[in-house]
């Protein structure tokens, strides 16, 4: 059987004056799918996604959504999409429940199922009180109501938690799990690699406008390891945990005299903190911290992109 | 067709409640005309010598129309709030008919403006003016109020939409009060310099007042002047039609191209 793709780019390109936003970008989501893009600010994870929802038109490439092109037929791809943006896009000075119902009268959906949603986000309480009053969370909550009032072929959440707390959060996450699981595809950009590795089967890494790296969250994972880190007493032994640490993850370690830190990275799953700290302690060193973590986006992007690591 | 008919619906049916939640815009724009009114009717009008029958009622047919024009800076603010909120971008997503936005808010516009114009006839008439000619005349006044609105209005929203930000649309509609003043809107064209005066006749606001004047039977049609002032129902027509026709197909193609 061929895998079809809910969402198939090519060559997708896209300048702004002289910002090169998207340069070339390829992206392949199999239908049934959740793809978290991931990269920084300025990577082009928004131009990609107002491209895709037929917001602006790419210069050069082309894109099938839900197998409609979205220069050519962008009525067809609006049909099968629904998008819920970084920046909440209801209309602030109509209450919850109007503005639920204004978008389900345009898209033809029945009354009761915008008052259904209000009730499945937990907005009913303030189904009556302006958009505008609503904290972040609820306002991103009532969004992606609105994105659910037909269900859609293909889901666009850009940047869906930036700026929301860890509570509000888990409520959209359980929102996308669910829908993952009747089928809807996702796509989804994110700057946080916890959400990407939560909610992602796949994950896009994009940088400077094109696709850097892609694969499962677990197969990224595995190609740029964790971060082991030990802080010891005295500058004195440094170099003896140093030794420990390059023979334990096979990297060479990098030393900080000031803070006292040796710190090397890990690819070996099977490395845990209790052994690391057992040899470096079987060694005559003594530790007065130690942590193995995985790496930051920062971290990530260092190493997958082959960038210099910035001055600061 | 239907289409358009049904999302236009929908739409307009969203900028009126947003009125009803959010009226600030609405009610500053049709109660500073009433102030202008009193403003220039009192403490200019002493003043100055117009003609027909006083220059109060010379001004309210004025104002009226300076109201109507008033569409420019109501559609400019309204889509330049929805273009720079987001909210633009959602119905952009959606399959919503092109023109269905636009149009539903310029629709919602006119209504809002047909109502706020009540009072601002009542304190008209307070002040001593008089609707002079027949009904059917002050019907058709009426009429070329609105029509001349909607004109307005659309040339407002194509602005809004291309605005860089909202504060750049809000220092752009705060200018839109001097249109107003060259024109005969206030006082007459007659003593301006020459090439003021011609300016002043081939504002839009000339043409359309005059004949609001005309048609109230506040004062006679001026026999020298630019032709859409001395053809004033004609020149009327013809601008507030000729705008709409450049300007809501521009203000349409505009919002679907983002």
């Amino acid at each position: 059987m061929t895998t079809t793709y809910a969402v198939l780019s090519e060559g997708l390109r896209k300048r702004y004056g002289d910002v090169h936003a998207l340069r070339g970008l390829d992206l392949a989501v199999p239908e049934g799918t959740v793809c978290g893009i991931l990269g920084p600010n300025g990577a082009g994870k928004t131009t990609a996604v107002r491209v895709l929802t037929t917001l602006v038109a790419p210069d050069a490439g082309s894109a099938l959504v839900a197998g409609h092109d979205v220069v050519r037929d962008p009525a067809g791809v609006r049909k099968r999409i629904a998008v819920t943006g970084q920046y909440a896009s209801v209309d602030g000075d109509l209450t919850g429940a109007e503005n639920l119902r204004l978008f389900a009268r345009l898209l033809r959906a029945p009354r009761a199922r915008a008052d259904e949603l209000l009730e499945r986000f937990d907005l009913t309480a303030a189904a009556g009180r302006p958009a505008r009053t609503y904290s972040g969370g609820m306002r991103r909550r009532l969004d992606l109501a609105a994105s659910l009032l037909v269900p859609p072929r293909v889901l666009f959440l850009d940047e869906p938690t930036t700026g929301l707390d860890p509570h509000s959060r888990n409520g959209i996450w359980d929102a996308v799990r669910e829908l993952a699981e009747r089928g809807t595809t996702v796509l989804l950009t994110t700057q946080y690699l916890e959400e990407a590795d939560q909610l992602a089967d796949d994950i896009v890494l994009i940088d400077e406008g094109r696709a850097a790296q892609h694969g499962t969250p677990a197969e990224l994972k595995a190609l740029i390891g964790s971060y082991a880190e030990v802080v010891v007493a005295g500058p004195s032994s440094l170099e003896a945990a140093a030794a420990v640490l390059d023979q334990l993850t096979g990297s060479a370690p990098v030393l900080n005299a000031e803070r006292r830190t040796v710190g090397a990275v890990t690819t070996d799953t099977t490395l845990t903190l209790p052994r690391i700290v057992r040899e470096i302690d079987a060694a005559g060193v003594h530790i007065v911290d130690a942590s193995l973590r995985p790496p930051t986006l920062d971290e990530v992007f260092l190493r997958l992109t082959d960038r210099k690591e910035p001055a600061a | 067709m239907s289409a358009l008919a049904h999302d236009g619906t929908a739409v307009l049916g969203r900028h009126l409640r947003r009125i009803r939640h959010a009226p600030a815009i609405t009610v500053m724009t049709q109660t500073m005309p009433i102030v202008f009114l009193l403003f220039f009717g009192y403490v200019f009008g002493s003043a100055l010598a117009a003609p027909g029958a006083g220059y109060r009622a010379y001004l309210v047919p004025g104002i009226l129309v300076a109201t109507a024009a008033g569409g420019l800076m109501t559609g400019m603010l309204q889509a330049a709030q929805d273009a720079h909120r987001g909210v633009m971008d959602r119905f952009r997503t959606m399959p919503v008919s092109r023109a269905a936005v636009p149009l539903g808010q310029a629709l919602a516009d006119l209504l809002a403006n047909a109502v706020g114009t009540v009072p601002l006839v009542l304190v008209g008439l307070a002040m001593g003016w008089r609707i002079e000619g027949t009904l059917p005349e002050a019907l058709g006044a009426f009429g070329l109020l609105l029509l001349f609105r909607f004109a307005t209005t659309w040339i407002g929203i194509l602005l809004g939409l291309a605005s860089k930000s909202e504060e750049a649309a809000g220092q752009l509609g705060s200018g839109v009060f001097m249109l107003p003043l060259l024109s005969n809107a206030y006082i007459p064209t007659d003593n301006m310099p020459g090439w003021l005066r011609t300016v002043a006749e081939w504002n839009p606001i000339s043409a359309v007042t005059t004949a609001v004047r005309h048609l109230f039977g506040n004062a006679p049609v001026p026999t020298e002047a630019a032709w859409p002032v001395t053809h004033p129902v004609a020149g009327a027509l013809l601008w507030s039609l000729g705008l709409i026709a450049v300007f809501a197909p521009l203000a349409v193609r505009r919002y679907a191209r983002g």
